[in-house]
């Protein structure tokens, strides 16, 4: 017999993403889920971000990666509170490896979480993991065809950092049309060019951070 | 490959729709998926299969349907679905207007309907 189902298939992942997101929503905490190609700058951004929103903001970081705990020792090294998830080999986080991260860390006091996902553009765009947003990093030596390579990503994303712009002098990349591309996708997204190396555009981007992190606050 | 981690998912709906209607034998499963969702229908296809090795739902067949693009004018709302070649430069056929319309379609992920007995 035929059984008419109409269940989406990532329910289970979106329902412990959607509790995930209340109970931190709860406490204020914006939380952000931060997406890329591996080598874009991902956990530069953070290391850089941290150091200089120190004063301002309880920022802790959950790291995804397949292998290491460089990165969570890199953000540590800001002050910052992190937590390093190795997914070995796996190729996107999900919201139960998310939530278990948070409960480790300890989310209390936290204004700003940053879930730093494992470096990739397509897998982990399908998986919520309890975000406000996602955030996603190109990186101006990655080619300005990304975000139509890759369109799912940029459709479901609030923010694209087009990042390494110190480089551009030297790489054949079109801020222009890499722009054009995300908003072909996605109309409403938000678009910051920075150097995390330089600290080049990084205002505009905290900015962003103290406005949503506003609207979080009770 | 998070193909693998969405087949696991489905053999679970599966699992409880088949229990609700006291099915034990799985013959075929029908996936839709948006056109810009970032599916392989041929992985998934893998990913089911070793999962379900030895299993009551070894070798169901996966059907397939593609849910294409559409989107909506940002600048007078009319509905139209961009040819692969115009995903990025999505100019309206009624007016024109070439960037930030909405997407209404082509990111859905569901199991439409099973087959079993």
């Amino acid at each position: 017999m035929k059984v008419d189902v109409v269940r989406n298939i990532l329910e289970a992942n979106d329902a412990v993403a959607a509790e995930l997101n209340t109970r931190l929503s709860a406490k204020g905490i914006l939380t952000l889920n931060l997406m890329s190609s591996p080598g874009s700058g991902k956990t530069s951004l953070l290391e850089r971000t941290l150091t200089d929103l120190k004063g301002e903001f309880n920022m802790a970081v959950i790291e995804g990666d397949c292998q290491t705990e460089n990165d969570a020792r890199r953000v540590a090294a800001t002050g910052a509170r992190a937590v390093q998830i190795n997914t070995a080999g796996g190729c996107h986080l999900d919201s139960s490896m998310v939530r278990d991260a948070a409960e480790k860390l300890g989310v209390d006091g936290v204004d700003i979480l940053v879930v730093e996902n494992v470096g990739n553009l397509v897998c982990p765009a399908e998986f919520s993991v309890g975000e406000d947003y996602k955030v996603t990093i190109l990186s101006v030596t990655e080619g300005d065809d990304k975000p139509e390579k890759y369109p799912f990503i940029f459709a479901e994303s609030k923010v694209m950092i087009l990042n390494k712009i110190d480089l551009l002098p030297y790489v054949n990349f079109d801020v222009d049309r890499a722009s054009a591309f995300a908003r072909s996708i996605n109309k409403d997204i938000e678009i910051f060019t920075l150097s995390a190396t330089t600290g080049q555009g990084m205002d505009a981007w905290y900015d962003w951070l103290r406005r949503e992190r506003a609207k979080k606050k009770k | 490959m998070h193909e693998l981690s969405i087949a696991e998912s489905l053999i679970k709906i599966i699992g409880e729709e088949m229990a609700k209607h006291g099915l034990t034998k799985l013959h075929s499963f029908k996936i839709v998926y948006g056109q810009i969702s970032a599916i392989v229908p041929e992985a998934l296809e893998t990913s089911f299969e070793m999962l379900t090795m030895n299993t009551p739902f070894a070798g169901a067949k996966m059907e397939t349907e593609v849910k294409p693009m559409v989107v909506r004018c940002r600048q007078c709302g009319h509905e139209f679905s961009p040819s692969q070649e115009e995903r990025v430069i999505m100019p309206c056929p009624q007016c024109g207007t070439e960037l930030g319309h909405e997407i209404i379609s082509g990111r859905e992920l569901f199991i439409d309907n099973i087959e079993a007995e």
